[in-house]
């Protein structure tokens, strides 16, 4: 988030053409993990560095520490000046910036593929000689404070999600802003962010994926030579600190100068790595796209269209996540419509995929939506390694991208109302509204 | 000295040899027609520009907006939930938006022949047949009223608006696309109806094609999609901008911020001076964080998160905008660096090492431009839809390459003069 970055829907894969390679993986002997996805149809590459290090993996009192690391990284090195890596890059041509999420920490370059060497090659250098200078670090931080004000603090919509990922999780490390609370960006000092660096950049901790056109091998041979000295830490380690069970509904409300309501909803809903059942997943991922994915989804076709109660009505859920997430809906009521009934219609859509199951009409949507998705994935370098890069840094091999539309093919009307039942209960639902507050008469001048 | 310049020409050499093979023709109906086959992805992207962008609201702000997002809420024999159903389960994608110029339909489909046979005859449906019932009326008037209230209660929305208006006064490019609570009450089914039969027509349509059909393939699509357009004619020529007056707004919003937007009008897309000016801006602020703005307000004294400058050529001078924003306290000064930053840049021009490095970066950039089929799509939509020549892509980088320090300074003192800043502040308010 260094610079406003984009996100995403949809995955990637499928048969391979003439054009496109297999993805060949590859370990050094430092830990470092080498993923490479062959495409040339442009003489292009795309470099991600990927750390498993994120807001997810941070303290109280601390939060922001990695994506405040992650503006630093570009505040040069022991062989690179305050920015420099910027310059260089872009004299190359190339365009580089980096983002921080809960679960990860990306770094990248898309630049001509003569350039991958020049890229690489900064990439090594900022992954172990990194100088924290103290200016440099204080500037920062206040770009870094600017950018939550911008973000967070002026955002209606972003403070209520904010909120509302603090108010779900009571004790999971979801429950941190990526960005950081404004109080611990005001006490954090450089030491902080030393120990930060220390602990988690170490090529045991990173990914490197490159997309483009480029052979396998020769990435190989150049991540040996630039990645392969560092000697790995081995510090990185996580402690868990999984969420107690939610006991019922929590609600909260946010009041703040706006002029939209807005309702938001969240049932805790598990990832990947904590279903018994890997259908279960999937079922979710069917379950979230007949429910909220789209124009012909039900929240669309029945809340906004035919009951008219919301202007726009959606969900989303990660089966990929690192951590189990929720399943989260989100509405804007239509005029004169309460947040209450609006709820209330929202919750009569849950309940209705708990009493009856889904059509086969439905079920061949997902599917097909899949499998265009996979293809409409691979026009772009930058989105394929994004998608490779998140699943590895989420703990998910990468191959998984490939078996997907085979599981969401398995999938059956009944698993989707099993899942529904199972996991979509009120009990472990969290309830989200913005209210807005009339802001005083506003005046404008002008000289 | 030397060696910096063999290399450019080694980038120059890269880039032309990766020249995009582009088709271009016209239909019988008048439409131009651009293509660029894409076989190595079983895809198709296809979109159809119309000249029938916001600057055609006439005195109904909001009307092309409103058209334009009514498209997909019903098309020939299907209503909005029909269309939805026949689209989404098979995977196709269509999309409409709207700029001050042009109304987009955007189209993505898998190339199997029976999912794309299905895409373009709705697809023809969509551009040519709206429905415009009643209850789809009311639905996107309401949520276009939503969208309008989103847009008031964000500070960057309320600052980029109110610059709009300071710059265009009474010219069509002034007021929100979204248009104003008044003006959208009162549109009416006829009132549409009317605007889609003036300005969704074969002449005043472009379609761009890029993907896994052949030329023949690509003819017979175009030619049965624009076939269900009527003939009609272009949009009339818009006027030219009237010179704004300079000065400073304030506007009070609870925010913690403000926003500070300064402006000027800029450039259109045949604009003798588009070069120059492209290359001095990238310098000055639109280079991201490696650009004077960005490493003098942001870099070296951490004002603003956001900080950049760019020009939107349009039909007629389109806005040249600089913006930033930061905490309230600290609003005035960095306005005040902002002007003087400026200052020095119209007053001195760009620094020799400035200029070499912003051509290695245009020039040396320029096959990222063109990676995706998505992005070639809209490269040379924009292409076709102003007229721009069809070698325009292959010369780019030769012109950018001429672009001289000095020729920069003359033509931004002769043409952005420091005098002529608009600017607007909003925001200095939190409760």
């Amino acid at each position: 988030m260094r610079i406003l970055c984009i996100l995403l829907a949809g995955f990637l894969a499928m048969p391979v053409l003439a054009t496109q390679g297999k993805v060949e993986e590859f370990m050094l002997d430092n830990g470092m993990k080498v993923i490479v996805k062959p495409d040339h149809r442009a003489a292009v590459v795309v470099s991600q560095v990927w750390y498993k290090v994120g807001s997810s993996y941070e303290l109280p009192g601390a939060t922001g520490v990695s994506h405040v690391l992650e503006h630093m990284m570009f505040k040069g090195t022991k062989h690179v000046a305050p920015d420099e890596f910027s310059r260089i890059i872009a004299a190359l041509g190339g365009s580089e910036n980096a983002f921080t999420g809960v679960d990860y920490t990306a770094y990248f370059e898309t630049l001509s593929k003569d350039h991958l060497e020049r890229a690489l090659e900064l990439e090594a250098d900022r992954m172990h000689n990194l100088r924290l200078d103290k200016k440099e670090f204080q500037r920062e931080l206040a770009v870094v404070r600017e950018e939550r004000r911008l973000r967070t603090d002026d955002n209606p919509n972003g403070l209520l999600w904010e909120q509302f990922g603090a108010v779900a999780w009571r004790v999971s490390p979801y429950r941190n802003p990526v960005i950081g609370w404004m109080h611990d960006l005001e006490i954090m000092t450089v030491a902080d962010l030393q120990a930060w660096y220390e602990q988690w950049y170490s090529p045991d901790n990173a990914i490197l994926v490159v997309v483009g056109d480029v052979q396998p091998r020769d990435v190989l041979e150049l991540a040996k030579k630039h990645f392969g000295p560092i000697e790995a830490t081995g510090r990185a380690s996580y402690r868990a600190r999984p969420e107690p069970e939610q006991k019922g509904i929590t609600r909260l409300e946010v009041k703040v100068p706006a002029e939209q309501p807005r309702l938001i909803m969240g049932y805790k809903s598990p990832a990947m790595v904590d279903v018994k059942e890997p259908w279960e997943a999937y079922a979710l991922v069917v379950l979230n796209s007949v429910l909220g994915e789209g124009d012909s989804s039900r929240l669309t076709s029945r809340v906004v269209r035919e009951q008219q109660l919301a202007v726009s009505a959606g969900s989303s859920y990660d089966a990929f996540s690192r951590l189990s997430g929720l399943l989260e809906l989100e509405a804007i009521p239509a005029e004169n419509v309460s947040l209450d009934v609006l709820e209330k219609a929202l919750r009569e859509q849950v309940a209705d995929l708990k009493n009856t199951s889904i059509s086969k009409e439905e079920l061949q949507r997902v599917v097909n939506q899949t499998v265009a998705k996979k293809v409409f994935a691979r026009d772009s370098l930058f989105y394929q390694a994004m998608l490779i890069g998140m699943r590895e840094t989420n703990g998910y091999d990468w191959k998984t991208l490939d078996e997907e539309l085979q599981h969401i093919r398995a999938v059956t009307p009944e698993q989707v109302q099993a899942v529904a039942r199972k996991y979509l209960v009120d009990d472990h639902l969290t309830v989200a509204v913005l209210q807005p507050r009339k802001a005083q008469a506003e005046g404008e001048k002008k000289s | 000295m030397i060696r910096q310049l063999v290399l450019l020409a080694l980038f120059l050499l890269t880039s032309l040899a990766q020249a995009l093979e582009i088709q271009s023709w016209q239909t019988e109906q008048g439409s131009r027609v651009m293509f660029v086959h894409a076989p190595q992805l079983p895809m198709v992207n296809l979109s159809v520009l119309f000249d029938a962008g916001s600057a055609r609201d006439g005195d109904q702000p909001g009307k092309a907006r409103l058209l334009n997002e009514l498209l997909l809420e019903g098309a020939g024999d299907l209503d909005a939930d029909a269309l939805a159903r026949e689209l989404e389960s098979r995977g196709i994608e269509i999309s409409t938006r709207i700029s001050r110029d042009i109304a987009w339909i955007s189209m993505r489909s898998l190339s199997d022949k029976a999912i794309l046979t299905v895409a373009l005859d709705t697809l023809a449906a969509v551009v040519a047949r709206p429905r415009l019932d009643e209850d789809a009326i009311a639905r996107v008037k309401e949520r276009t009223l939503a969208e309008l209230r989103l847009a008031h209660q964000s500070a960057e929305d309320v600052a980029d608006q109110l610059l709009m208006q300071a710059l265009y006064g009474k010219h069509p490019y002034a007021h929100d696309p979204l248009g104003d609570e008044k003006s959208l009450e009162a549109l009416d089914e006829q009132q549409l109806r009317s605007f889609h039969d003036r300005y969704y027509t074969a002449a005043n349509a472009v379609v761009v094609l890029v993907g896994n059909v052949n030329r023949n393939q690509a003819e017979l699509l175009v030619g049965r999609l624009v076939s269900s357009l009527p003939a009609g004619e272009k949009a009339a020529a818009l006027p030219q901008p009237e010179r704004p007056r300079p000065g400073i707004t304030r506007k009070t919003f609870p925010a913690s911020q403000t926003h500070i937007n300064m402006g000027m009008l800029g450039i259109s897309r045949n604009d003798p001076d588009y070069f120059p000016l492209l290359v001095g801006n990238h310098i000055l602020g639109g280079g991201g964080l490696t650009s004077i703005m960005g490493e003098e307000v942001r870099n070296k004294r951490g004002l603003s998160y956001g900080i950049s400058s760019s020009f939107s050529p349009l039909w007629v001078q389109g806005p040249w905008i600089l913006s930033a924003q930061t905490r309230n306290s600290q609003a005035n000064s960095t306005r005040q660096l902002m002007v003087a930053l400026y200052r020095d840049f119209v007053d001195e021009g760009p620094s020799l090492k400035q200029l070499e490095a912003a051509k290695k970066h245009l020039v040396g950039g320029f096959p990222l431009k063109l990676s995706s089929n998505k992005k070639i799509l809209r490269r040379i939509a924009l292409m076709g839809f102003y007229d721009l020549p069809t070698d325009w892509l292959d010369t780019w980088s030769s012109k950018v390459m001429q672009v001289t320090a000095s020729q920069i300074r003359r033509t931004f003192r002769r043409r952005m003069p420091v005098k002529n800043l608009v600017t607007v502040m909003v925001g200095g308010n939190k409760k």
